[in-house]
């Protein structure tokens, strides 16, 4: 295939998005829900014992579809667990070790160093579980999305009967909020699929709730230190603006205009 | 003409560099006792806050640079390691990232106080043209810069740009594949991207160099666009403008750590945190907010190469813009027919920002062909005509005795809105 042949087959898929002429695709008209999140706004933090039930949810659910390649177990630390606990989680996981002497694939216990271990081997073969439709990576998924955390809370609480004549077809669930209603991820949630060890009832709102703080925290783990850090420098500078005035103020007192 | 220079700074160790090389007086004279004129208002604040953006952008993008991978396999997480794992390395991308805005945010404004005041008039011709090279020279490094971090709008972004050229008859093609480096844009794309994305801030200090010694040679505008006729009419540099360059630069660093540290990703698109992927488009592609106005005329034109020209001559015509513009006077101020005009045109850029992000449906289109009609009337037919057909108000004598009333009772010489805080008396 010449070079001119294969651009001209590459070209037209370009062509038709600087165009835009595609056909607009359907918008969820749904509003999203408004959930109170302990991270929003300039002062926000973060409800740790929420991040760390969040987890938990992740661990015993999501984690059998959704990678989360960005993250290390000892990064846990950020959400107030323990060296020991960090360990205890990381070591409950099989992960491919060094090659033995001949050369054959091994396995250990993972050690807080580990990445966060995935469901499938690559992409492929997690499309190939789904339709073609490969669970995404968690690490930044929240940031991927228009409307954040309120859209992956709207997703995960969003599983209601389709309306009257709307066709869901095989391997696909209604979603309220997902963009067109169809979604290739069965309801993940369902009340009492996890039991808090802090006694915390595990409703799907709940846990809808716990896992959204923790994914907040995987796509955002500096926002403590940078709202904390960004009031302090804020605050520096506009006593630093006030003061330069006045020192200006002071040495254009002599000039006549 | 060799021969030691006699210098009159004090330190003898200073003294005896700037014997040798006159350095400590050159800054003196320039930055120093450069008279300049004593009516500037905070518009004037701009340019100095543009030379620190990009130091900026120099110190962050160099930290990046250690920890960053030019390879479309590693590229995207290279970014996120350093967002996680480098010590303060999410202050340093966020920084960067929306330091780019925020160049471009000084830059504009710059500009737009260019137009105002007629500060592209004879003879800051050749101190324009530079200032429009450096546009255009931002807006290369900010495109490839775009690219690197690989994600859906980086490569999307990346193919949609590229493509343009391929526009231009019988050696577009040819061109594109030259850019790319290949037959899409891959891995010798993201490689020389970088490479370039490097080089340019350099290209780009240069520039600004030219900028500067163009600008010492005319001396700066002002406010009444009239000549600096006596001492009296000026002021030293330092301190009276290096002090209210201050000001300005603290209240900029407020407003931009203020959206590094509370709202990083406002002005990003959620689709560059997916990684780049060739097989699925996404949904809508669009450019960073700095380019929109220029998407939008592109979009504007039904015909590409059309699109393409109409585009690139946006630009054009600001390079040719002291010569399109045929009145002698230069503040906007006592033109009463081109005063109202800047404001339309500055309405009508922000419309085709508006529209650049939208899709070109229903108004849309209709708005982006007006604004775009609106923008090259403005330059090419209304500026010449308006030399001819507008009576300019009564010029002060000279800037420390303005005829006309500074201040109060409606006459005040800046109109109401505009965005600056009047020259205020101390
Ligand atoms: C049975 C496997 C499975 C489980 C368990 C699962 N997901 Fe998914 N998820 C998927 C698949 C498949 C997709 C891709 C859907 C698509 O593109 O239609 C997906 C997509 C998503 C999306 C993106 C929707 C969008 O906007 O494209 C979010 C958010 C999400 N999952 C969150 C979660 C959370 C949180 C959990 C744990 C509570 C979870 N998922 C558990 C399979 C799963
Ligand atoms: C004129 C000044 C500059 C402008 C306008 C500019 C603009 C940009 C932009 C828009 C991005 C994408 C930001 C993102 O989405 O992350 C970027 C990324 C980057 N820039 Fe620059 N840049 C400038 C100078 C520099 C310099 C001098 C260097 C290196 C010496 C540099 C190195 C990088 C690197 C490594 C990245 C990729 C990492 C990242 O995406 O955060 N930049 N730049």
């Amino acid at each position: 295939m010449s070079a001119s042949t294969l651009l001209r087959r590459l070209l037209p898929a370009a062509m038709a998005a600087s165009v835009l002429l595609a056909a607009p695709a359907v918008r969820a008209e749904e509003a999203l829900p408004h959930e109170h999140w302990s991270f929003s706004g300039i002062f926000g933090g973060l409800d740790l014992a929420a991040a760390q039930r969040g987890f938990q949810v992740y661990n015993e659910v999501c984690s059998s579809c959704h990678s989360m390649n960005l993250l290390h177990y000892r990064d846990l630390a950020g959400i107030g667990l323990t060296a020991q606990q960090i360990k205890d989680i990381a070591a409950s996981k099989t992960v491919p070790g060094p090659l033995d002497d001949n050369g054959d694939e091994t396995t250990r216990p993972g050690t807080p160093a580990d990445v966060f271990k995935a469901p499938y081997k690559n992409s492929k073969a997690a499309g190939a579980a789904f339709g073609g439709a490969a669970p995404p990576d968690q690490s930044v998924l929240l940031n991927a999305r228009e409307g954040g955390a309120d859209y992956i809370y709207g997703i995960l609480t969003g599983y209601v009967d389709p309306p009257a004549g709307f066709k869901v077809p095989d391997g696909l669930y209604y979603n309220e909020y997902m963009p067109g209603h169809l979604i290739h991820m069965p309801q993940p949630l369902h009340d009492d699929q996890v039991t808090y060890a802090d006694g915390t009832k595990a409703t799907v709102a709940q846990m809808a709730h716990d896992v959204t703080t923790f994914l907040y925290w995987t796509s955002n783990p500096e926002a403590v230190t940078r709202k904390r850090m960004g009031v302090r420098v804020v605050l520096f500078l506009v006593l630093m603006a006030g003061l330069t005035y006045t020192v200006k103020r002071q040495i254009w007192s002599d000039v006549e205009h | 003409m060799a021969g030691l220079h006699k210098s009159d700074i004090k330190n003898p160790v200073l003294n005896w560099i700037d014997t040798r090389m006159p350095v400590f007086t050159m800054m003196e004279k320039e930055y120093g006792s450069f008279p300049t004129p004593k009516n500037f208002n905070y518009f004037w604040n701009f340019g100095a806050l543009a030379m620190v953006t990009l130091a900026i952008m120099i110190v962050t993008g160099i930290f990046l640079a250690m920890n960053y991978t030019p390879n479309t396999e590693m590229a995207f997480d290279s970014v996120q390691r350093i967002m996680r794992d480098v010590n303060y390395g999410w202050l340093i991308r966020y920084v960067h990232q929306n330091g780019a805005s925020m160049f471009f945010i000084v830059v504009y404004v710059h500009i737009f106080r260019g137009l105002y005041y007629g500060s592209y008039k004879a003879p800051r011709e050749l101190l324009w043209i530079i200032g429009v090279a450096l546009l255009l020279a931002m807006m290369a490094t900010a495109f490839m810069g775009y690219v690197l971090p690989w994600g859906q709008m980086s490569y999307w972004g990346a193919t949609v740009i590229t493509n343009l050229f391929s526009a231009i008859p019988l050696v577009g093609t040819d061109i594109v594949q030259w850019l790319w480096g290949g037959f899409s844009v891959s891995n010798p794309t993201l490689n020389r991207f970088f490479s370039l994305h490097y080089l340019m801030p350099f290209v780009i200090v240069g520039l600004v160099f030219l900028h500067v010694v163009a600008l010492h040679i005319t001396g700066s505008n002002n406010p009444l666009g009239i000549d600096v006729k006596s001492p009296q009419d000026t002021l030293p540099f330092h301190p009276y403008y290096t002090v209210k360059d201050s000001v300005g630069l603290c209240v900029f660093l407020a407003i931009f750590a203020a959206i590094v540290f509370f709202a990083p990703n406002m002005l990003g698109d959620p689709n560059n945190f997916i990684p780049a992927n060739p097989l699925q488009t996404p949904a809508d592609i669009v450019p960073e907010w700095y380019f929109l106005p220029f998407y939008a005329i592109l979009r504007s034109v039904p015909n590409k190469l059309g699109g393409v020209a109409m585009m690139f001559g946006s630009i054009a015509v600001l390079f040719v813009l002291p010569w399109l513009d045929t009145s002698r006077v230069r503040s906007a101020r006592f033109r009463p027919i081109y005063r109202p005009l800047v404001f339309v045109l500055v309405a009508a850029v922000v419309v085709l920002g508006m529209v650049g992000a939208h899709r070109p449906e229903g108004i849309w289109v209709v708005l982006g062909r007006v604004a775009t009609t609106y923008y090259f009337l403005h330059f090419l037919v209304i500026l010449p005509a308006l030399g001819i057909l507008e009576k300019p108000l009564p010029l002060p004598e000279s800037i420390s005795n303005p005829v006309l009333p500074r201040r109060g009772g409606g006459g005040g010489p800046l109109p109401g809105g505009v965005p600056a805080a009047p020259m205020e008396k101390p």
